[in-house]
């Protein structure tokens, strides 16, 4: 229940904590919500020497539109990407998503960046993210890159931020008046995805069908194709192979997969 | 160690703190504020449930460094000069805790909730504690609670606005 | 104006609300200033051989001021099995594990630091080489892999004899139907886990603060595991957070509490995680079931045959008893002519079991209920018919069945037609046709659970169950109430208030109710089974009325007249002369001389039997499996009710259990016995968003087994619940062929049910 002991820093700036990690490397950890790692320190699944506190930095915070996009920082709470008037109106997906994470007070701690860092392929985010088509903004000691979503998660729990990078950024296409559908099937309220689904405007992604978010890609294609929504969707899961566990086998995940998917498609939020 | 220095319960405080100390053991060990308990491993229970900057947040889930520079409102900053807080009044009223366990987390819970969102409908209510385990009360008479609460502050929400219309 | 019967308000809650309960964790005392934090190495694995403990390691780490091992506490008294006599003595258990651990989280050693923080490292850092062997697991473990070599069976012992059962108990029946059926393993899970502090003093005695449901049973228990006398123990009583059954008595670590404060000659403490609560707290149910049930084409059922496999866990404890409880309550709230019951009790390498609300009950009525439900599928009659058939005809003059259970008083058709009636139910059943005949994708399940069950129902022995308080007047005006019960949520502070309030004429805030300190209450019952306030509410009324029969003598003296001639004005809290109001005596000032107090015990003739019925209605998305709880409507009549507000409290926590455990919670092992459900996020504990609002119907149906006419009603919504919201689930999608899903009905149980129903073809209306 209480983490092993470690260093404690906290960054007053995205350089200054890019600096911290280039020295420390695999030792220490970023911390923004706190509310990914801490739980796993507090397991003692993870044991950083050294936390970098970046939850402070408000200038990693906030939403803002840049042309087509909408730029969200990493440190943005989920309760204020819920909330935010822009994100609603534009990226209306995203918004849900972030008001599913959990319950309300880890949405008052929890981060957009501190959610992708963590990449569990059951979370709310990594799925939303993957079906917008949106992007991830990482600053290291070289500079800045950007990295797409379909490119951005690896396997569980990991992505591809270097040790010495932070996640600064998420961006995201602006698209107003698009429908969207979003499925989230759980037991009980507070839980991960059994399985989770995400639609709009043509790409479909999958949560907890796979080591990451997956994009539906056959039934994406039979869409394209012209084919009906419930035709599409019975392709949902072609090509997945999901895991058991005490919550659902990986028939019962694959059928869930299909449900759901048709629902999102037809635009429905549950 | 890490100093830090925050606002509890409108006082200032000052404490050196190991790192890993989490913001509800400062409360209750440091501060002697025992009403935030600890009832799970992985911030399910809100048993713990404060308010940092107004917001509720799952204190077993800060680390007492972050709140450096902060103001937390836990359940014993609610009443003043002897009164209950509307809420807690609602609580009382309405059957709203047994063991009371979870109850300090819950009216936090619910402080937070009705800042929000002063009007809620049952359900909103509902999905605005999924955070606030209850082994006794089945939920029933908590949900109750709530609603009279934010029923309480909406009359006299409209009661002061007459009042300063007159 | 009698305030019995009235909405009062809590006086426990200010303090509840503003500062908080003072729990275990949070007792400061001069006695515990500067107490050393103890935590437990416990095993990973579920069956094993333990080869070596080293602590070397954790005993050089930061603050650790010792580490002991099962070798240590090896001269301490073995825990051997309850109900013994009937179970096998070679399954004992110690106090920490010695030659094998028998379950993940059995403890096997214990390190002891300066500061809480520091006791989390130092467990690293014990290294224990364990030889695992087969894990032990199912209803059915074969012996291939002993738990208990010297036992030489998995079989922990039986009640009843299987060999007894009768071959033609179902010659004559038109129908009958068998099934096996499973009640599952719970969690108590209350919010508070476990938690203790102890010290010995000067004089020898051990003093622990343990959250508990009766601190003279934990007293005696804690004696026993240290092989001390009850007077050398002293348990105190927190605030406690919950039990619902699992806090009774005292546990392996309790004693080793107490062990260590002795052993380091300094108070310590002791507060376990959830991970260890859910492991390691007993486990709840856990029973398999038998049921077979056969009758006439029209509903009449002749007999019923339940079958017990009572998984008691890696000890026999609670776990092994419950098995009594459920055959008592065999046929429940039925007239069935002939019936019969045995339970085997099996251990094996899991969390030992003891009681959860309900503790036996509610096994016996989930069996009942699935079997009738069975009963009426095959026979195609609605459920509710079937049941109102074969209810027992209501009775005031107690009533012995088969079982040797003796009902006192009862009217169960009522019961059924008033929660049908305010559930709707002929509205339900239209509405589930029109889904049905419109193939709709959310079917609407209806489900009705009949029960009956036994509270307050003493110890087992030849003292009949009773329960002891005492009253005392002061000269300021308040009053102090000791009872023997242990108030844990139930309000008892408030309720007893009110018993006493109601004959002294002293407002219900000037009580104290005072409780769970075994040097203050030495003897009393606890708080379980539903028994405190028919016998520990009905004794402090007497010992008020008493009171006031002693005042009276001291009023004479004083007022210098006739006893006979004095009336008790409760409005004034006074004596007068008839006739003479002026001439009076407050009774307050009746104690300013000589203490006025009266110790009385009340002894009940037996048990209660409280009754009721429970109408779930569920929703079931078809295309997914999962189910959604919308109404339950419940009557629970446990006979006169003291304070509405407590009462309705008390169903509606009952109610919400029940319900989990019909659709959501289990304890899951893997096939080693690795518990997986280990944590919140594992154990499905429901949050309000799983649960609607109850509807509770009022029904009252008196006891004459004491003054109050009441019976228990703690348990009896856990009771009543779960068959109600299982049989929903099951009607909900009754029409597409599937007659029986087990507990949990979980999601996937559903939809597989669907899928296999579909398979066989059977898709018939009904």
């Amino acid at each position: 229940m209480i983490p092993a002991q470690f260093e404690y820093v906290a960054a007053d700036s995205a350089e200054h904590a890019i600096s911290l990690l280039v020295s420390h490397g695999d030792d220490a950890k970023l911390l923004a919500g706190g509310h990914s790692l801490l739980p796993m320190m507090k397991l003692r699944l993870a044991a950083p020497e050294l936390l970098i506190d970046i939850g402070g930095l408000t200038e990693l915070a906030g939403v803002a539109t840049d042309g087509d996009e909408l730029v969200i920082g990493a440190t943005t709470r989920h309760a204020d990407l819920a909330a935010s008037e822009l994100v609603r109106a534009e990226a209306p997906l995203l918004a849900y998503a972030a008001a599913q994470v959990g319950d309300p007070q880890i949405r008052h701690r929890g981060t957009i960046g501190g959610s992708l860092s963590h990449a569990d392929p059951a979370a709310d985010l990594p799925m939303a993210l993957v079906a917008l088509g949106g992007s991830v903004t990482l600053q290291g000691p070289g500079g800045t890159r950007t990295v797409p979503a379909d490119d951005f998660f690896l396997g569980y729990f990991e992505t591809v931020v270097q040790p010495d990078e932070v996640l600064v950024a998420v961006r995201v296409p602006r698209r107003p008046g698009v429908p969207w559908g979003y499925q989230k099937f759980v037991r009980r309220a507070n839980d991960w995805a059994i399985v989770g689904v995400a639609a709009i405007d043509g790409r479909i992604a999958l949560a907890n069908m796979g080591p990451t978010p997956l994009r539906a890609i056959a039934a994406e294609q039979a869409l394209a194709a012209g084919a009906s929504v419930a035709d599409a969707a019975e392709h949902a899961a072609d090509e997945t192979s999901p895991g058991e566990d005490m919550h659902a086998d990986r028939e019962y995940r694959r059928h869930l997969a299909r449900v759901l998917t048709r629902r999102a498609l037809e635009h429905q939020t549950g | 160690m890490s100093h830090i220095e925050l606002t509890v319960n409108g006082e200032k405080r000052s404490d050196d703190v190991e790192p890993r100390l989490l913001l509800v053991h400062y409360l209750r060990e440091v501060l002697g504020l025992r009403a935030a308990n600890v009832g799970c491993d992985t911030t399910s229970c809100g048993a713990c449930t404060v308010l940092l900057d107004g917001k509720s947040v799952k204190s077993c889930t800060v680390l007492a460094v972050q709140a450096a520079g902060h103001d937390v409102t836990t359940a014993e900053g609610l009443a003043s000069a002897g009164e209950l807080h509307p809420v807690q009044a609602a609580f009382r009223q309405h059957h709203g805790l047994q063991c009371g366990f979870c109850t300090p987390g819950m009216v936090m819970a619910t402080v937070g909730l009705l800042s929000e969102n002063p009007d809620p409908t049952e359900m909103q209510v509902r999905e605005a504690l999924e955070g606030n385990l209850c082994r006794c009360t089945g939920y029933h008479n908590i949900i109750k609670a709530v609603l009279a609460a934010a029923e309480a502050a909406q009359a006299s929400a409209w009661a002061a606005g007459i009042e300063e219309s007159a | 104006m009698s305030i019995l019967g009235t909405r009062v308000l809590r006086t426990e809650d200010p303090k509840f609300l503003t500062t908080g309960g003072v729990y275990t964790e949070d007792v400061t005392d001069d006695r515990l200033a500067g107490a050393y934090h103890v935590f437990f190495v416990r095993s990973p694995v579920a069956h094993a051989r333990v080869n070596s403990v080293d602590v070397s390691a954790a005993l050089d780490a930061p603050g650790v001021v010792a580490a002991f091992t099962g070798a240590d506490l090896a001269d301490q008294p073995v825990i051997r099995p309850a109900a013994a006599g009937l179970m096998n003595v070679e399954m004992i258990q110690r106090l920490l594990a010695t030659d094998k651990v028998r379950f993940v989280g059995e403890p096997v050693a214990v390190v002891v630091t300066e500061h809480p923080y520091q006791g989390e490292d130092a467990l690293e850092l014990v290294e224990v080489d364990y030889d695992p062997l087969p894990a032990v697991l199912g209803f059915d473990p074969d012996d291939s892999s002993l738990l208990f070599e010297a036992a030489g069976t998995n079989v922990a012992g039986n009640w009843g004899d299987a060999s007894q059962l009768k071959q033609d108990l179902f010659d004559g029946c038109e129908v009958v139907v068998s099934h096996t059926i499973v009640n599952q393993r719970l969690a108590p899970a209350p919010m508070e886990a476990r938690a203790g502090a102890a010290v010995w003093g000067e004089d020898g005695r051990l003093t622990a603060w343990i959250p508990n449901q009766g601190a003279q049973g934990t007293r005696s228990g804690l004696a026993k595991l240290l092989g001390l006398e009850a007077s050398q123990v002293r348990v105190i009583t927190p605030d406690v957070g919950g039990a619902f059954g699992a806090k009774f008595g005292a546990d392996p670590e309790h004693a080793v509490l107490g062990w260590i404060a002795r052993r380091l000659g300094h108070p310590v403490r002791w507060a376990e995680t959830r991970y260890e609560n859910l492991i390691s707290m007993t486990h709840g149910r856990a029973q398999q079931h038998t049921v077979t049930i056969g009758g006439s084409r029209d509903g009449n059922v002749a007999a019923y045959r339940l079958e017990i496999v009572q998984d008691a866990g890696a000890y026999p404890k609670i776990g092994a008893i419950l098995p009594f409880l459920t055959i008592l309550m065999t046929t429940g709230p039925y007239d069935i002519p002939k019936a019969e019951a045995v339970a085997k009790v099996v251990v094996t390498s899991t969390t030992p079991i003891g009681a959860y609300r309900g503790a036996g009950r509610p096994e016996a009525t989930a069996a009942i209920e699935r079997a009738m439900d069975l009963f009426a599928a095959e026979i195609g009659v609605d459920p509710a018919e079937v049941r109102r058939k074969n209810l027992l005809a209501p009775f005031t003059e107690p009533h012995r069945t088969a079982f040797g259970a003796l009902y006192d008083t009862g009217d169960y058709a009522a019961a059924l037609d008033k929660a049908l009636a305010a559930a709707g139910y002929a509205d339900l059943r239209e509405e589930q046709k029109r889904r049905r005949a419109i193939g709709d994708v959310r079917q609407l399940g209806i489900g009705v659970a009949s029960y009956v069950e036994i509270t307050g129902m003493g110890d087992g022995d030849d003292t009949p169950p009773q329960e002891n308080a005492t009253v005392e007047v002061h000269p300021d005006g308040t009053a102090t109430i000791l009872t023997g019960t242990s108030p844990h949520g139930q309000g008892h502070a408030t309720a007893w208030a009110m018993l006493a309030s109601d004959e002294l004429g002293i407002p219900v805030d000037k009580f104290t109710l005072k409780w769970g300190d075994t040097d203050l209450i030495p003897e009393g019952g606890g708080t379980g089974g539903s028994r405190s306030l028919q016998q520990g509410g009905a004794a402090v009324q007497q010992a008020a009325q008493e009171l006031i029969e002693m005042a009276r003598l001291r009023a004479a003296a004083q007022l210098e007249a006739n006893a006979a001639d004095l009336v008790f004005d409760k409005s004034r809290s006074a004596f007068a002369v008839a006739g003479d109001p002026e001439a009076s005596v407050p009774l307050t000032q009746l104690a300013e001389d000589e203490r006025l107090l009266v110790r009385a015990v009340f002894s009940a003739p037996g048990a209660t039997f409280p009754f009721g019925t429970h109408v779930a209605v569920v929703e079931v998305d078809t295309e997914t499996g999962k189910p959604t709880l919308r109404r339950v409507v419940t009557v629970d009549d446990a006979g006169v009710v003291l304070n509405p507000l407590l009462a309705e409290g008390q169903r509606h926590g009952g109610i919400a259990q029940g319900a989990a455990q019909a659709f959501v919670e289990e304890v899951v092992y893997d096939a080693d016995g690795n518990p997986l459900t280990t944590s919140f996020a594992d154990y499905p504990f429901l949050s309000a968003t799983e649960v609607p609002s109850f509807e509770l119907a009022d029904m009252a149906t008196p006891t004459t087994y004491n003054p109050l006419g009441a019976k228990g009603i703690g348990e009896a919504g856990s009771i009543g619940a779960t068959p109600a919201v299982q049989n929903a689930i099951i009607d909900a999608v009754a029409h597409l062929g599937v007659r029986h899903i087990d507990l949990p009905v979980t999601s996937r149980r559903v939809w597989t049910a669907i899928q296999q129903a579909a398979a066989a073809g059977s898709g018939s209306e009904h």
